[in-house]
């Protein structure tokens, strides 16, 4: 560009044509939508903390007349009295989802960085594998893995709900295209430099790839947490929090009430990590030194 | 001397081949080596359960004795005597032509318009969106959708005196598609809409700022010549994960209409692979089912796949 026109460079600092108007209509629309987005959700809390009685009256009311915990404290309840210590099914799901979340990122992350950007015999036909894993959708899968299992005699084990878990298709997939958009020239650079693929993928190639991998451990994380354990370990010891959740709010209509408090129970750790984790994708935007 | 004929020159013999391959692979143990952890586990807990769940389609399976094996009769029965699998067939394209596209195009608007508030919003509207689909309450429509005068949308349009008795939501054939697709498209802001995101927050500060320098002056023009153009992979990406969830759909409307819904209308192949799988128990007839699925599948995304390449590159 020939001669540096102060008012496009003064625009170059923000991003093209930002009005105050537009942005202020953009979170107007936004606003809109997330109110409807969260309706439900808000009944779901608003119906969990009212009392029984006023759970079918008419017309339904969009706030609670009495608030009340009870439904957390019968939810608890119910939870002490089985032989097990509730702290038990905390640390079961803790350890099983910690473990499930940090496996799933090491491994995803270095296959995907390999699959990505080196070319090796065999590669392209593991990539093609990955894609169509993901479209195959059965439910005989479950039956063989299972069979699988019980020959490695890993069933009713801790063991059962983590390790299939460890290798994810999905995980991988989205890290792959991420890393995908990693110019080849500043691989090349640290190769040039003397790095070893491994150095080149953990500190090079990976701190640039922090929203994908904040976005890889919320998917972890969630799944892992919501995982029903019930048909892989039947002793109590091993059980974890949703199946505990699901067998003290399966009574219909007539418990809702206490569903909705373990629904809402059941979403407030994944929230959290969410929002750790978006926190981390946003801060990321300002200083990504990736330039091709 | 031994002449070599002229079309054999560059071509090179089985042998040559495959030593050049085995070094190939020696130079890159180190890539193997950093691949092994998750193939592993892969093979192990995908690749080998797929496999061994392909020829179950061909067989007579109920899980207690061993499998029998019945040729292509699975198939033969599914399309010529099953009408509520012809059925299914419909209410899955419906259900995905529906949720598909516009909850791909839904995940990639909003992902946008969040991407120009301010990064403390931003955490908050991408929270907000991506909420209902880890929620599981399926008890909370319910009761909105409730077919007494309670139910919350009944009572709402009552109130407005818009209709004078409860409209039956989940019961009533006219209105159980379009009730499940609206929850459908509810929870299918998931990973597609996630991973959009993080492309956003990908793309480089500087392209914009060219971009201004370049004389680009409004937002559609930096969405049309910078963000999609430099965002390939996570369009390709939601588009895969959109189609499985809209092709896969069927938990919800389970859970909200009730299985089997009424005349069959809310019942899509995922359904009826659950009704034999773990209803009847009848394994090869519900794997016969999912490999339909997948075909469908499979040719969805390639057409994707070729649309998006010629528009990304």
């Amino acid at each position: 560009m020939a001669g540096a026109d102060p008012i496009k460079l003064k625009a170059s600092n923000k991003q093209a044509g930002r009005k105050p108007g537009g942005t202020a209509a953009i979170f107007v629309f936004l606003l809109i939508i997330g109110i409807f987005m969260l309706l439900p959700i808000y009944l779901t809390v608003i119906m969990s903390i009212k009392p029984v009685e006023e759970l079918f009256i008419f017309p339904p009311k969009l706030y609670a007349m009495r608030p009340t915990l009870s439904n957390f404290s019968d939810m608890f309840d119910a939870l002490k009295s089985s032989r097990v210590p509730f702290s038990r099914y905390v640390f079961n799901s803790v350890a099983v989802t910690v473990s499930v979340t940090f496996m799933q990122c090491i491994f995803a992350s270095m296959a995907a960085f390999v699959l990505a950007k080196c070319r090796f015999p065999g590669g392209k036909i593991i990539n093609s594998i990955i894609v169509v894993s993901l479209l195959y959708q059965s439910n005989v899968i479950y039956i063989m893995q299972y069979m699988l299992m019980s020959k490695m005699g890993i069933i009713d084990t801790p063991l059962a709900l983590i390790l299939p878990s460890a290798a994810s298709p999905l995980g991988l997939f989205l890290m792959r295209q991420s890393i995908s958009q990693v110019p080849d020239a500043m691989i090349e650079a640290a190769k040039v430099d003397g790095a070893g693929l491994f150095r080149i993928c953990w500190q090079i190639v990976m701190p640039n790839q922090k929203p994908a991998l904040m976005t890889l451990i919320i998917f972890a994380f969630q799944a892992s947490w919501n995982m029903q354990s019930g048909t892989l370990v039947f002793q109590e010891q091993y059980k974890t929090l949703p199946t505990v959740a699901a067998q003290t709010a399966a009574s219909g209509l007539a418990r809702a009430g206490v569903a909705m408090s373990a629904a809402v129970f059941m979403l407030v750790p994944p929230i959290i990590v969410f929002m750790l984790a978006q926190r981390h994708v946003i801060e990321t935007m300002a200083h990504s030194g990736i330039k091709d | 001397m031994a002449r070599i004929a002229v079309e054999d020159i560059g071509k090179r013999t089985k042998k040559e081949k495959r030593i050049m391959i085995w070094r190939s692979v020696k130079k890159n143990k180190t890539c193997y080596a950093m691949l092994a952890p998750f193939m592993i586990f892969f093979i192990l807990f995908t690749v080998i359960p797929v496999v061994m769940s392909l020829p179950v389609s061909f067989t007579d399976f109920n899980m207690a004795q061993t499998p029998k094996f019945v040729g292509l009769s699975n198939y033969t029965s599914l399309f010529l005597s099953d009408k509520i699998f012809m059925r299914s067939i419909r209410v899955t394209i419906i259900f995905a032509l529906f949720t598909g596209p516009v909850s791909y195009v839904m995940c990639f608007l909003l992902a946008w318009l969040i991407n120009e508030l301010h990064p403390k919003l931003k955490t908050i509207f991408t929270l907000i969106f991506y909420i209902p689909s880890i929620a599981n309450i399926y008890t909370v429509w319910q009761l909105i959708f409730s077919g007494d005068m309670n139910g919350y949308v009944n009572s709402f349009l009552i109130n407005l005196g818009l209709i004078n008795a409860p409209i039956q939501w989940l019961t009533d054939a006219k209105y159980i598609l379009g009730v499940c697709i609206v929850v459908q498209l509810w929870i299918s802001l998931g990973a597609g809409f996630l991973a959009l995101r993080a492309g956003f927050q990908n793309i480089d500060r500087s392209m914009y700022e060219v971009g201004a320098i370049e004389g680009i002056s409004t937002r559609w023009q930096e969405l049309i010549y910078i963000v999609i153009p430099s965002m390939g992979p996570q369009l390709m990406f939601a588009a895969v994960m959109q189609i499985v969830s809209s092709f896969t759909a069927g938990t919800a409307a389970q859970n909200l209409v009730g299985f089997p819904s009424t005349d069959y209308k809310a019942h899509t192949l995922m359904t009826h692979a659950y009704d034999y799988g773990w209803v009847r128990y009848e394994m090869g007839y519900a794997s016969a089912i999912c490999m339909i699925l997948f075909v469908l599948m499979f040719l969805c995304s390639k057409l994707i796949n070729r649309v998006l390449s010629k528009y990304i590159d």
